[in-house]
């Protein structure tokens, strides 16, 4: 099918003034589908918002045709950590652009990670984002805080937000540093279906003052570093307390080999422990900071090789379940400062699924089918999405992405959707190309362009 | 030469270069009118994210001795916390007509990172933890007057808090570059985490290296590590890294004692050594210029030289 009948069966009812979901059937033709349950051939029929029929070489009625030839149809893609800055800094970035670059990296949901300002510690403003995330083309879910204002002290009203649809609950960008608030947040949540801390596990007292991973580079470059330590050790509390507790634990961006451990053996023996990786930490070290670009500083901050061949050993196991993007838009001027002045933070939702399949499924550590489980289905779970991540079939939700696995592309600022142009990807060749992405039986991306 | 921003970018050859270009200009310094026309019309502007008396002043006094125009933007502080981004002050400077900026800041990579934004040449005059080269030139310069044109073989003790020092980390490899043998002298909590690479041994005891070589560069201790529990006390510092005076009579009879400044004395070293004999601290101040000299001309003069 050529792109001119795409544009052409385009029709004006895609941008009507109400984006109805499921105006008119969708076809998707000749695609792979690969979901939980496996691999195979068909086309899939949406209508209203849901797949009513997956079937090979079946008829094309009057519905908008999406060429999914050579392409995978999965679930779409979820993402367990998304800063989308609003409310506080929408200068970095607004629901509505981290929506659309989300939607163009093939997510149909983003976690919205609560280091806003205000922070996301109350209903209110929990309640907001929720509004204007249900008018994005990516379904918005909220994070909320464990502590209000992310200070560590005080819990947040949890019971209030997790009535909410609230599931995820951290001080992303913080460490709870206390283990005795940690204990109770842990505690407190076991009472509520479905709920999980999520850590940001920096010690402070060890990463305090740091700016890269401490090491060999730290160490010749001069610049202070945050050992792997600082993570570990959080880790290593966190899951004894989890164990106390009886609660979910989530480790955010799990970034050194002593923690892939500890979470595999916590796992063996029975806590709820749950675990994401970020694409930067499997895909760059901290050789990168040579540069002195802050591009490259993040925080937990990149590692080292023998980091990076744990955390992919991690994914393939099982240790780990997510691959999550910690997308983190800051405006060029914050980024135009010394290494050590400028903030932490890369964007990630457009790269995140072809770094996945460039530097972990084309070497053949994981299988596309495990990839997807770690961008889609599982992470899912995770933050209790139920309509995302399912299986393709008969009345299912139609959340979709459609992407090439062997399509090659250029990583281009002019492309990123994003307020911001923070990542060190631009330039680089990455493999796997996400063609259409499906709200809800809504295309919202169509061969790589966002529908609004 | 168009930049100066780490000795990492030197060769051997570019340092040797430099020493015997500060040569001549050591010979202008000591002048009745210590100035010679050869960077005129040139302007250069002092960058100091850090106060810093002591090297401003020793690069203001550089570029004037060549006749260049010198200004200087002091900012205490952040570029950040200024509300201006460092890109949009650098910048800002350049559209002013400028040749060459010495950036001295409290970030490492701060001048690399200037240099990737401006057209003028850039002077590391200190960054960070990283690297202070032209305090490492002086040092190379001020032991070459000392004892000789070859460094070689030569034995150098770094004591102190390597891990914080830019000083230390320029000096490992301008010496090292000139053949000398460093062995790095701390706690190992002032010392860098890893130094994997680094051409230098390490030892905890001063005591045990004292007999065993010709230089012994103190580094300045800041006061505050004690509060960041790196150290006991300062008493307890002097005690095991100070270089006292009864520990400078252990040196060997031709043994120089070198020191960046500005000295604590009474912590890293005694005044009575300070003032010695041994001591090269104010030589190292009057290199410093000449040394300073010799970059900004290897860096701003064109066509044949006019010293």
């Amino acid at each position: 099918m050529s792109d001119t009948r795409l544009s052409d069966t385009r029709s004006s009812d895609m941008r009507s003034a109400h984006p109805a979901r499921a105006s008119r059937g969708l076809f998707i033709a000749g695609g792979e589908i690969v979901d939980s349950t496996g691999t195979r051939r068909g086309d899939v029929r949406i209508t209203d918002g849901e797949v009513v029929e997956i079937g090979s070489d079946l008829d094309v009625a009057d519905e908008l045709v999406l060429d999914a030839g050579g392409c995978v149809v999965s679930p779409g893609l979820v993402d367990l950590h998304t800063h989308l800055r609003e409310p506080g800094d929408e200068l970095a970035e607004t629901i509505e652009t981290g929506a659309r670059a989300a939607a163009l990296g093939g997510f149909t949901a983003v976690v919205a990670m609560p280091n806003t300002r205000p922070a996301l510690d109350d209903a209110t403003v929990v309640g907001s984002v929720l509004a204007r995330g249900a008018r994005s083309i990516c379904d918005v879910a909220s994070s909320a805080t464990i502590t209000k204002e992310r200070a560590g002290r005080e819990l947040s009203p949890m019971g209030e937000l997790h009535d909410l649809g609230v599931r995820i609950f951290t001080d992303d960008g913080s460490c709870v540093a206390d283990a005795g608030v940690m204990r109770n947040a842990m505690a407190y949540t076991t009472a509520l279906p479905g709920a999980v801390i999520a850590q940001h596990a920096e010690d402070p007292a060890l990463a305090r003052g740091g700016h890269m991973h401490e090491g060999d580079w730290s160490s010749r470059l001069g610049i202070p570093g945050r050992p792997a330590a600082a993570e570990s050790v959080i880790v290593a509390r966190d899951i004894e307390l989890a164990r106390l507790t009886g609660a979910r634990l989530h480790v955010l961006h799990c970034s050194t080999a002593s923690a892939v451990k500890l979470i595999r053996e916590a796992k063996a023996t029975g806590v709820a422990v749950t675990a994401e990786v970020a694409p930067h930490h499997f895909t760059l070290t901290d050789a990168e900071c040579a540069t002195f670009d802050p591009l490259f500083k993040v925080h937990p901050p990149l590692r080292t090789a023998e980091d990076i061949s744990a955390l992919i050993e991690g994914l393939f196991d099982g240790t780990i379940d997510a691959i999550a993007t910690d997308h983190a838009p800051h405006p060029a001027e914050a980024k135009d400062q010394p290494f050590e002045e400028a903030p932490p933070g890369m964007l990630g939702l457009q790269t995140a699924l072809a770094l996945t399949i460039t530097q972990l499924v084309e070497p053949g550590h994981l299988s596309l089918e495990q990839a997807l489980a770690l961008l889609s289905w599982q992470p899912a779970a995770i933050a209790g999405l139920e309509e995302h991540g399912t299986v393709i079939g008969p009345a299912s939700p139609a959340n979709l992405c459609v992407f090439d696995p062997t399509a090659t592309w250029e990583v281009d600022s002019d492309a990123l959707a994003s307020r911001s142009r923070n990542t060190p990807f631009v330039g680089r060749t990455l493999l796997g190309r996400v063609r259409h992405t499906v709200l809800g039986g809504e295309p919202v991306v169509i061969d790589g362009v966002a529908q609004r | 030469m168009r930049h100066l921003l780490a000795i990492d970018d030197l060769e051997r050859s570019d340092v040797e270069e430099l020493m015997e270009l500060t040569d001549s200009f050591l010979e202008v310094s000591g002048r009745e009118i210590a100035k010679v026309p050869a960077l005129r019309g040139r302007t250069v502007v002092s960058l100091f994210y850090e106060d810093s008396t002591r090297t401003r002043i020793s690069f203001e006094t550089a570029a004037k001795r060549l006749s260049a125009d010198t200004m200087t933007f002091g900012v205490s502080g952040s570029s950040a916390a200024k509300g201006e981004s460092l890109r949009d002050t650098v910048r800002t400077i350049e559209a002013m007509g400028i040749d060459a900026v010495v950036v001295r800041h409290a970030s490492a990579g701060a001048p690399q990172r200037v240099a990737g934004w401006i057209d003028a040449g850039v002077v590391n005059a200190g960054d960070g933890r990283h690297e202070h080269p032209t305090q490492a030139l002086l040092d190379c310069y001020t032991l070459r007057r000392r004892l000789g044109p070859s460094l070689e073989g030569l034995r150098v003790a770094i004591v102190g808090d390597v891990a914080n020092s830019r000083v230390a980390r320029s000096d490992v490899k301008a010496l090292r570059l000139l053949g000398a043998q460093i062995t790095l002298v701390a706690p190992p909590t002032l010392l860098p985490s890893s130094l994997r690479g680094w051409p230098a041994e390490v030892a905890h005891d001063l005591d045990s290296v004292l007999s065993d070589v010709d230089v012994v560069i103190l580094l300045r201790l800041q006061r505050e590590r004690q509060s960041e529990a790196l150290f006991p006390s300062l008493r307890e510092y002097s005690l095991r890294y100070g270089m006292t005076a009864d520990r400078a009579r252990r040196l060997g009879p031709d043994a120089l004692v070198m020191h960046p400044g500005p000295m604590n004395r009474g912590v890293e070293i005694d005044a009575e050594v300070a003032d010695g004999a041994r001591s090269t601290i104010t030589e190292q101040v009057g290199n410093g210029v000449a040394v300073r000299m010799a970059v900004l001309y290897r860096m701003l003069a064109s066509g044949g030289t006019d010293v």
